[in-house]
């Protein structure tokens, strides 16, 4: 049986990867990251009968630097789908179609597994490594490390899933880590910076020490009014105005 | 501050425009989370456990706003690289160091996220500028919309890392120079309220999950035994 699927060169498949880490580097309100989804396909349109002065790459080209909107590492699902479907012939309006379809799972689901899951969990590793006495150098590689690990793995899994199932990539979305990742690594941020805290802030507090007990019912009582406060200002936004009148009084002549 | 004061500032203004860069455009490897990016300064500072200690501070703020798409949120890259310079400065114990240096990385960290909104919006004038040869399927127009953006994100955080280095250094040590509470107050403040907000930040994370809490909780009660044998 003679494979028909399309086949890209070495040079192609390592200029699609490399840019698909500046996906967003174009970020907008209006497009979002359409042209980085354009940019990243390009060199395999490059493919295309005609190549890159034909007129099957400019309407590629054309159709892909439209708005789109998904998570930065899981669009590389799309990115490979999409250039199977062009290299494939499949009709623009199919592509189109599988466009808008896409996205929002594409954008959800990696929200919720790297956004609201991994970065959370490998922040809360690294500080929990820090409060336990690790080097500088050991709590940045443990941060990094683990965190690329999955970073660079998302894009370059989803460039690989996409491009074999081509627009039929659904099927591929349904993988464990997809649908029950984000679940696990909820609890498990949980539970790491559960533990990860306190230490982490014993770590840093040095001669705040002294005061512990003043310290951990303050907390207590911050993070009551920083949830009691959402959606009307952010945490870090209530600190500045806290942080600001105590260094105003500690300076005061 | 004249130009020529800025010069001795150059690497950390350029360290400040490489994790800058990293928090949207390029390559979003965390290497622009404050755990790392304070470390980097503070080494670059010839404190990197200064760094790390000011890096961790800010960490628990940063575990509050995620990087989601289009909403607005703090830049921690620039921010991060400024509050690490500033604590790496100072000898260790000196009052409200920490304090003032996180106070000025939070404002940073503002003014940055600000500054990345108003990219997004020049970035859209851009692309409509380049919208006939895109849709005529210009492969150099999609380029040359994609490198405006990675330049203008890159030349952005560099300038927000060297005005508010500027303005903030003098600042601070002026700031240090006056400050009259204890070493003990003062930290004993900025690391309540930043444990506060990384607390409460984690709860959110909670919400959203079955049964989390009572991990959370679990977690907390290791943390503090733990933390409580160490003192």
């Amino acid at each position: 049986m003679t494979d028909l699927s399309p086949r890209l060169p070495v040079r192609t498949w390592l200029a699609v990867v490399s840019r698909l880490f500046a996906m967003q580097g174009a970020f907008n309100y209006e497009t979002m990251i359409g042209n980085g989804i354009a940019f990243a396909m390009e060199p395999a349109l490059r493919r295309l009968p005609g190549g890159p002065r034909g007129s099957a790459y400019a309407a590629a080209l054309g159709r892909h630097s439209g708005y789109f909107n998904a998570h930065p590492y899981l669009a590389s699902v799309a990115v490979g789908a999409l250039m199977r479907a062009e290299l494939d012939g499949v009709p623009a309006a199919q592509i189109d179609r599988f466009r808008v379809a896409a996205a929002g799972p594409l954008g959800s689901v990696g929200d919720r597994l790297v956004w609201a899951g991994w970065l959370p969990l490998c922040s809360a590793v690294a500080l929990l490594a820090y409060g336990l006495g690790a080097a500088p150098l050991t709590v940045l590689l443990l941060f990094l490390g683990a965190y690329n690990v999955l970073h660079v793995g998302l894009r370059v899994w989803g460039l690989y899933v996409g491009w074999t199932h081509g627009l039929r990539v659904a099927r591929a979305l349904d993988a464990w880590i997809l649908r029950r990742g984000p679940a696990h690594m909820g609890r498990a941020t949980a539970l790491v910076a559960g533990v990860a805290l306190p230490v982490a802030a014993h770590g840093i507090i040095g001669p705040g020490r002294a005061m512990l007990g003043t310290v951990l019912a303050g907390v207590a009582v911050g993070a009551a009014i920083v949830t009691a406060l959402r959606g009307k200002a952010e945490g870090w936004q209530i600190a500045i105005i806290g942080l600001l009148g105590f260094t105003l009084y500690g300076v005061a002549p | 501050m004249m130009l020529a004061e800025l010069l001795p500032l150059a690497p950390f203004i350029v360290l400040g425009a490489l994790l800058g860069l990293d928090v949207v455009a390029f390559p979003q490897a965390m290497i622009s989370r404050p755990i790392v990016a304070a470390t980097a300064a503070g080494a670059l500072a010839g404190n990197p456990l200064g760094g790390l200690t000011i890096g961790v501070a800010l960490e628990f703020f940063a575990l509050e706003a995620m990087p989601f798409g289009s909403s607005r949120y703090p830049e921690w890259g620039s921010a991060a690289v400024i509050g690490g310079v500033l604590f790496g400065r100072v000898e260790v114990g000196t009052a409200g160091a920490m304090t003032v240096a996180v106070l000025i990385a939070l404002i940073a960290a503002g003014i940055g996220g600000t500054s990345v909104h108003l990219l997004r919006r020049l970035n859209a004038a851009v692309a409509r500028r380049q919208q006939a040869r895109i849709a005529r399927g210009s492969g150099s127009a999609v380029t040359v919309v994609q490198l405006i953006g990675l330049t203008i994100d890159l030349i952005r955080a560099g300038l927000v890392t060297a005005l508010i280095l500027a303005i903030a250094i003098p600042l601070y040590d002026r700031a240090l120079a006056s400050f009259v509470l204890t070493p003990v107050i003062s930290r004993a403040v900025v690391v309540g309220t930043a444990s506060a907000v990384g607390l409460a930040a984690i709860w959110k994370v909670t919400q959203s999950t079955a049964g989390a809490r009572w991990y959370l909780v679990s977690g907390l009660l290791v943390g503090f035994s733990i933390a409580w044998r160490v003192a």
